[in-house]
């Protein structure tokens, strides 16, 4: 039985004390970023990404991965008690969550969410320990050709899962992948795009711009809503659910976390798209689909057991192939390499205690978050009551210092101000900043398996249409991007992506 | 000619010029062939790719009707990261500590709650807490007073 050796493994790594400590931080720091809108676990992660240069690998990687996904047990709460999505992946949950707790049913809606994220955190972590090390021992075989296909694939994925208008998003991964190619280029040392300066011949930090643009652009952009923020409606009376709460919870939780587990997979926010799909297919099975919005369970049960279970299903392509699929999982990339760990499929048989460890800490991680959320929820409420204009100078003085000490650098903090200002025009002209930020770390990725396969082939490039890998992964990128271009599936994402606003 | 998307138009605008700019600059890259691809190539082809995009979002903008873009709040973009760029010019000449300071007072007051009261005591909490935390605490090396005060 390997699995059960293995998993013996990730079980003595995640139970040292250390490793349990920084587990409960990790999930600690992550419910309470998740309960507090306005700051999200990208920005939160790379504030955090200069603490993990102390800790053990192991330790810095089962922090951060706590923090994701502990957020999205957080965001459920401020959806349901305030009205407010705490992360943009609880927008689903919003709707019957919130009018639940408008019924007094705010401790049975917390604790469904509770409930079905712990059910489809358990699940996932399963599917990811099984998953996982067949798919590394597949990506040991892809050469650059596969590579630089795969990125093809993700980042069409991507656009696919991107809301508004597709065209613009398009645009969006290009001009990241352009910014992402700033500095000196490997095999040539020329300076690209640089200005003349010397800062930039590096290239620009991903942190920086991620820092920028999602926490920078964000606080502009909830100041201009100052006025209607944070009313608390409902108070947390009984916390448990009934025998008939539990019996109709049972089908949307297991729906949510399978929806969650495929979705969160792909590129882009899995996650999100996770928490739509999950709440659409509730309505569409249901019997009373009329009654959505107005207070079902199920309404909560299904979003909030998809996000979760897409968060962490979002960590099997960072495992196994060393590619981001979202902003987070490039930090957490970020943190490997800080570690001086290269990621890639060679991370599972080179790092086993890193890999298992980090698996079993999920797990454990969402014991500690089902005892953080439910029992000590009035402690989250009081959270979420501290007003924003205290939150967000306190926000940015983490991102300022943050960014400055990732290389000593005012450039870099005048820098990050820049991207604020991008983030906060992008925003307005409804042009997503996750497909621009994944195209950024995946430009100079590109641009070197595309070289080195072009030599490999001697400038032929149709062996990327010869080599089976590479060929079936460029196909089903043509027939996402087909299937999304046709008129009928446009409409439904239409419609999916509208019920947000 | 209207403009029926502006959303599509101003972006596309920005699209066009970014990579078309990209384009002209890349020209001064080696592009080298198709086999091996020099420093040029890429960055040429992505430009290309951009700037069609954005021509495409364009021409699309005066076709397909679209939302109004939502009103800009100049003064609170300014002040957020304004606040920002000041940490960063104080950051070295008068140190960590003066810098916390200036930047949540001054990021604080683009707030329409905003107190002085409730600002200063903020703004010397969070000094402190980061003094504790970043430079006692986590040992980054950072001055907590800057070279104009002889730090």
């Amino acid at each position: 039985m390997d699995l059960l050796t293995n998993l013996a493994l990730g079980f003595d790594t995640a139970l040292t004390f250390y490793n349990l400590l920084y587990c409960f931080i990790g999930v600690f720091i992550g419910t309470l970023i998740g309960v507090l809108p306005g700051i999200g676990p990208v920005a939160t992660i790379a504030m955090l990404l200069p603490v993990t240069f102390t800790l053990a690998p192991v330790s810095a990687m089962i922090m951060l991965a706590g923090i994701y996904y502990g957020a999205q047990y957080g965001g459920s709460t401020s959806a349901i008690l305030i009205n407010l999505p705490g992360e943009v992946t609880s927008v689903a949950t919003v709707l019957d969550g919130h009018a639940m707790a408008k019924q007094g049913r705010a401790g049975v809606a917390l604790a469904t969410a509770a409930i079905g994220s712990f059910v489809a955190g358990t699940i996932s972590t399963f599917l990811l320990a099984a998953f996982a090390p067949p798919l590394a021992e597949l990506a040991l075989k892809f050469g650059p050709h596969e590579y630089f296909a795969l990125m093809v694939l993700g980042l069409v994925a991507s656009i696919v899962l991107a809301h508004g208008s597709l065209l613009r998003a398009v645009g969006m991964i290009l001009l990241g992948l352009l910014l992402g190619l700033i500095g000196a280029d490997v095999n040539s040392g020329a300076q690209r795009f640089t200005f003349d300066i010397p800062e930039l011949a590096d290239g620009v930090g991903f942190v920086v711009a991620a820092m920028g643009m999602f926490g920078l652009g964000e606080i502009a952009r909830n100041l201009e809503n100052e006025a209607t923020r944070n009313k608390l409606v409902g108070s947390v009376t009984t916390l448990m659910p009934t025998r008939e709460d539990f019996r109709r919870m049972v089908g949307p939780i297991l729906r949510g976390t399978f929806i969650g587990s495929a979705l969160g997979i792909l590129p882009g926010n899995g996650a999100l798209l996770a928490s739509f799909s999950a709440y659409s297919v509730e309505k569409k099975i249901s019997k009373t689909p009329e009654q959505f919005g107005k207070g079902m369970i199920e309404g909560v049960a299904a979003p909030e057991s998809a996000n979760n279970a897409g968060a962490q299903t979002s960590f099997i392509p960072m495992l196994t192939l060393g590619i981001p699929s979202t902003p987070v999982m490039a930090l957490m990339i970020g943190a490997l390499i800080i570690q001086g760990i290269q990621p890639g499929p060679t991370v599972v048989t080179n790092q086993p205690a890193l890999f298992w460890g980090l698996i079993v800490s999920m797990w454990i991680g969402n014991v500690f978050l089902l005892i953080l959320n439910l029992p000590l929820v009035g402690l989250w409420v009081r959270m979420i009551m501290v007003p924003y204009h205290m939150l967000y100078p306190a926000i940015l003085v983490f991102c300022a210092i943050g960014v400055y000490s990732l290389s000593s650098s005012t450039f870099d903090v005048h820098l990050m101000a820049l991207f604020g200002v991008l983030g906060y025009v992008f925003a307005k002209l409804e042009c997503e900043p996750a497909p621009m930020l994944l195209g950024f770390l995946l430009g100079p990725m590109m641009e070197e398996y595309l070289r080195r396969a072009m030599i490999i082939s001697r400038g032929d490039a149709t062996t990327f249409l010869t080599r089976p890998i590479s060929a079936s992964m460029l196909i089903i990128a043509v027939v996402v991007m087909v299937i999304v271009l046709l008129p009928a599936i446009r409409k439904t994402r239409e419609v999916a992506f509208k019920e947000e606003d | 000619m209207t403009i029926r998307n502006p959303k599509d138009f101003w972006s596309g605008l920005l699209f066009l010029a970014v990579g078309g700019t990209a384009v002209l600059l890349a020209q001064k890259y080696k592009l080298g062939t198709a086999f091996k691809m020099g420093p040029g190539y890429f960055p040429t082809a992505l430009g290309g790719l951009l700037a069609l995009v954005g021509l495409l979002a364009v021409l699309r903008s005066f076709i397909r009707p679209g939302t109004a873009i939502e009103p800009f709040h100049w003064r609170l973009l300014l002040m957020v990261t304004g606040s920002t760029v000041l940490f960063g010019l104080l950051m070295r000449g008068a140190g960590l500590s003066v810098a916390v300071l200036a930047l949540v007072l001054a990021s604080s007051a683009a707030s329409i709650y905003f107190r002085w009261r409730t600002a200063l005591i903020l703004a010397a909490g969070l000094t402190v807490m980061t003094v504790l935390l970043f430079v006692k605490g986590l040992g980054l090396p950072i001055s907590l007073i800057g070279t104009w005060f002889g730090g």
